[in-house]
């Protein structure tokens, strides 16, 4: 039908395509759980992106580039924590400028490594299950960010699910006042779940640089930190479904690509508007039913908190 | 056997409070205050709003530190740095605005007040247990949102009681509940007293303190200016040691009502508040100089039928008939261009523009009724003296009409906001809590004031938690109860009781009530 696209190819490639947004989305769901909107999440990113690409590349290790890259996620969103936590900015102002800041930052750091090649982030070796048929490319086939993703959206459910952590970071996020009232340090767990978020989206970034692209171009994010918040909200601040959102862009991402590589008879640039136009689209859906969505979202999210008495 | 009035002997002192000093700037709120509380007694702490009994308690839960002062909690230096560290030393409290979290279940929030809580299945459980065991039943599962502001309550107690205090602090803790449930409250409250446990009770209802505390302390202006066992008075005599000065009731004119000015009937609007109550088929009318007086547990569609009324939230056309005609599909200024003005509940936000001066929180009701435009530009003159006008007929306590709207203490922006639609010669006057957070003299200037507009022939629909306050103003007397209006009957001749079974009795609570 499609010509030359292969199903089993296309699950694992999606797989692949959608580690920065999964990475990114969900530790912007954490933050958004406490409370904080940190729209710099595209500023972050390519924090990330850039300091990992130089780590990797000055140490010559894939594994220290990653943790690079989340450091680098962290420190910017530092910026942002002791702002809108301690200074008492506004959130979405704080958050947009981090995000123009991250660019051109990012940009200037990146400047001697534009055209270098990273060390290469090898695929985790199965051995013999690899070779299974169909499973063994779309399971056994990747490398560990991969995996590791997966991982963190299983930790952060079970964490906000089942732990007591989880619970006071959700209640900081419904109510600061009464969590203070009740003694938690609200200013304290909204810097780390910050934090968090900011090296997970800069772990993100750094899949970009390193795995998908793999080298430096500046803007190499291109949008991804924006589709992060989006399938925050589409997935209703829960983390399996993010994984569902962070897949459904991933999958028609790398759907539109094969589709121009098949040689499909639509302008490329429909095709690559696609996943973009497709979130709005399941975001208007998710947002006209008015109530369930907004019924969801954490009750303080982006409103500072002052211990005034 | 305390709470039966017979005198117990040799109780063993719980708690001392001894010269504890708290100021902020510009106000001192505790000075030298001193006070001691027994195991197993139940002390009252009164005083007016602003009166610094809230700071007091927030001393002893850790919240606040003194400046001065100490004290001893069980014969040993009690400084709780924070709250924790009071819940360990065996402190807990139930507080005003109640600390919960709508969002989450009856169980996550217990635990969130518990130091070391149990698994949620064991927890879960002793919830169960506990709450059976004082009569107040509760489903652990259930989503806080979804619950009445007595179960709510119901939470709160639970919270504090699975910690096995020796000390229980509760901040106004009737103020949301009906009689009905009040008395359940006390029941609980007397058997915790009676297994030891030392309450710490504050209020300014006096008729509850007489029925319920063994002592009582009474502050005023941050300082103790009386001791009392409050059986032995007389709810005056408190009320004037409280605030200081001799009270005298609101005056109300009889007389003849006029032609119906407000009509509501089968009023149905969903609400556009998340966990707010929709209204179900409201009926009633207001002649001119009457007044209605809507009673109802907090969250029962008090705000939704404000909005309804004032046009925020519109409905179909003849479900609000101002004078015989249709309003209910018009906006707040179509309805008050024909004489409906409405002051909400919420004064910072709501009523007011919390930045705006006092002249742009004027102009922003005023500029319809009362001319404050000329040819799409802004008369600042006559705006600036509507504003003053209000400042003055209302004992605004304020530097000049241009401060913002936030800098107002509660009372003063209370006063401000009633006086700018009274000033405004309206025909039908909607208020949701009147009163809430004034101190006593500036609530009965302002119950004052609608009685007036009511002697004037302005039909008045006032929306409040405090019963004394609707029995001393209203004509007549509805509740809301889950979003419906009871049928309005005439105050005269009404029991409590029979109001508490207008607002829904106790909510969830029949059973066990008649079991008890």
């Amino acid at each position: 039908m499609f010509g030359g696209i292969d199903p089993t190819l296309l699950i694992a490639s999606l797989m692949v395509a959608s580690v920065p947004i999964i990475l990114a989305a969900i530790g912007e769901l954490v933050v958004e759980r406490a409370g904080v909107l940190n729209l710099g999440v595209e500023g972050m990113m390519i924090m990330g992106a850039v300091c990992g690409f130089i780590a990797a590349v000055e140490t010559g290790s894939p594994v220290l580039g990653f943790v690079g890259g989340a450091a680098g996620g962290a420190a910017l969103s530092l910026i942002f924590a002791v702002l809108t936590q301690f200074l008492l900015a506004n959130q979405v102002a704080t958050g947009l400028a981090l995000t123009l800041f991250g660019l051109g930052l990012s940009s200037l750091l990146g400047q001697g490594y534009v055209g270098i090649k990273p060390p290469l982030t090898g695929v985790v070796p199965f051995g013999p299950l690899a070779d299974i048929p169909v499973l063994g490319k779309i399971v056994f086939g990747h490398d560990w960010v991969v995996y590791l993703s997966i991982a963190v959206v299983a930790a952060a459910w079970w964490v906000l699910k089942s732990t007591r952590m989880g619970l006071i970071l959700r209640a900081v996020g419904e109510s600061h006042d009464a969590a203070h009232a009740l003694g938690y340090k609200v200013r304290r767990i909204r810097m780390l779940a910050i934090l968090f978020g900011g090296g997970m989206a800069g772990l993100g970034g750094a899949y970009i640089s390193l795995v998908r692209v793999p080298q430096w171009t500046d803007g190499i994010t291109s949008g991804a930190g924006w589709i992060a918040l989006a399938i925050v909200v589409f997935a209703a601040w829960r983390p399996w479904r993010a994984l569902v959102g962070a897949y459904l862009f991933g999958g028609i991402t790398v759907l539109q690509l094969n589709l121009q590589a098949a040689g499909a008879r639509i302008p490329v640039e429909y095709l690559s508007s696609a996943p973009y136009l497709i979130t709005i689209l399941v975001l208007v859906i998710m947002s006209s039913g008015r109530g369930k969505a907004a019924l969801n979202a954490p009750a303080s999210l982006g409103q500072n908190f002052h211990a005034s008495r | 056997m305390n709470a039966t009035g017979q005198p117990v002997p040799h109780r063993p002192e719980l708690l001392r409070v001894d010269g504890v000093t708290k100021a902020y700037p510009g106000v001192v709120a505790n000075s030298d205050v001193s006070f001691a509380i027994s195991e197993g007694e139940i002390h009252a702490l009164l005083g007016e709003n602003g009166a610094g009994k809230s700071t007091l308690v927030k001393m002893i839960y850790g919240l606040v530190k003194p400046d001065s002062g100490r004290m001893v909690f069980r014969g040993q230096t009690y400084q709780p740095s924070e709250p924790r560290a009071a819940r360990a030393a065996g402190v807990a409290m139930v507080f005003q605005h109640f600390s919960l979290f709508e969002a989450l279940n009856v169980a996550e929030n217990v635990a969130l007040g518990m130091e070391n809580p149990p698994p949620m299945k064991e927890l879960a459980s002793r919830i169960r247990a506990v709450s059976t065991e004082y009569g107040l039943p509760l489903d652990p599962s259930r989503m806080v949102g979804d619950l009445s502001a007595g179960e709510r309550q119901r939470v709160e107690i639970i919270r504090c009681l699975l910690q096995d205090p020796k000390l229980l602090i509760m901040d106004e803790p009737t103020s949301v509940l009906t009689p009905q449930e009040v008395d359940i409250l006390f029941r609980t409250l007397r058997q915790l007293a009676s297994e030891g446990t030392a309450i710490l009770y504050i209020s300014h209802k006096l008729e509850e303190i007489r029925s319920l505390c063994d002592e009582a302390t009474i502050l005023r202006r941050g300082r103790v200016v009386a001791t009392c066992t409050p059986r032995e008075r007389s709810a005056r005599e408190m009320a004037e040691l409280m605030v200081g000065a001799t009270l005298t009731p609101p005056a109300r004119a009889g007389g003849d009502k006029g032609a119906v000015a407000l009509e509501v009937a089968g009023l149905s609007v969903a609400s556009p508040i998340p966990f707010g109550t929709s209204l179900k088929d409201v009926s009633f009318a207001v002649r001119r100089g009457e007044v209605l007086g809507i009673a109802g547990v907090a969250g029962n569609g008090q705000d939704e039928l404000l909005l309804a009324l004032s046009g925020e939230l519109k409905s179909a056309s003849d479900a609000v008939k101002i004078d015989g005609i249709g309003f209910g599909d018009m906006g707040p200024n179509a309805r008050r261009r024909v004489g409906l003005v409405a002051a909400p509940e919420e004064r910072l936000g709501h009523a007011a523009a919390p930045d705006m001066s006092l002249v742009e929180n004027a102009l922003l009701s005023g500029v319809v009724r009362k001319g404050l435009t000329r040819a799409g530009f802004i008369d600042w003159t006559a705006t600036q003296d509507f504003a003053a006008r209000i400042v003055q007929a209302f004992d605004v306590r304020t530097p000049g009409t241009h401060v913002a709207a936030r800098a107002l203490s509660g009372g003063n922006l209370q006063k401000f906001v009633v006086g700018r639609e009274l000033s405004q010669s309206p025909s039908v006057i909607v208020i949701n809590q009147p009163t809430w957070g004034v101190d006593a003299a500036a609530a009965a200037a302002i119950r004052q004031a609608i009685l007036n507009r009511a002697a004037e022939g302005a039909a008045v629909v006032v929306i409040s938690q405090d019963l004394d306050e609707l029995l001393e103003i209203a004509d007549s007397f509805a509740a809301l109860n889950g979003g419906r209006l009871t049928k309005p009957r005439p105050v005269q001749g009404l029991t409590v009781e029979e109001i508490g079974l207008m607002m829904g009795g106790a909510h969830g609570m029949e059973v066990v009530h008649h079991g008890a």
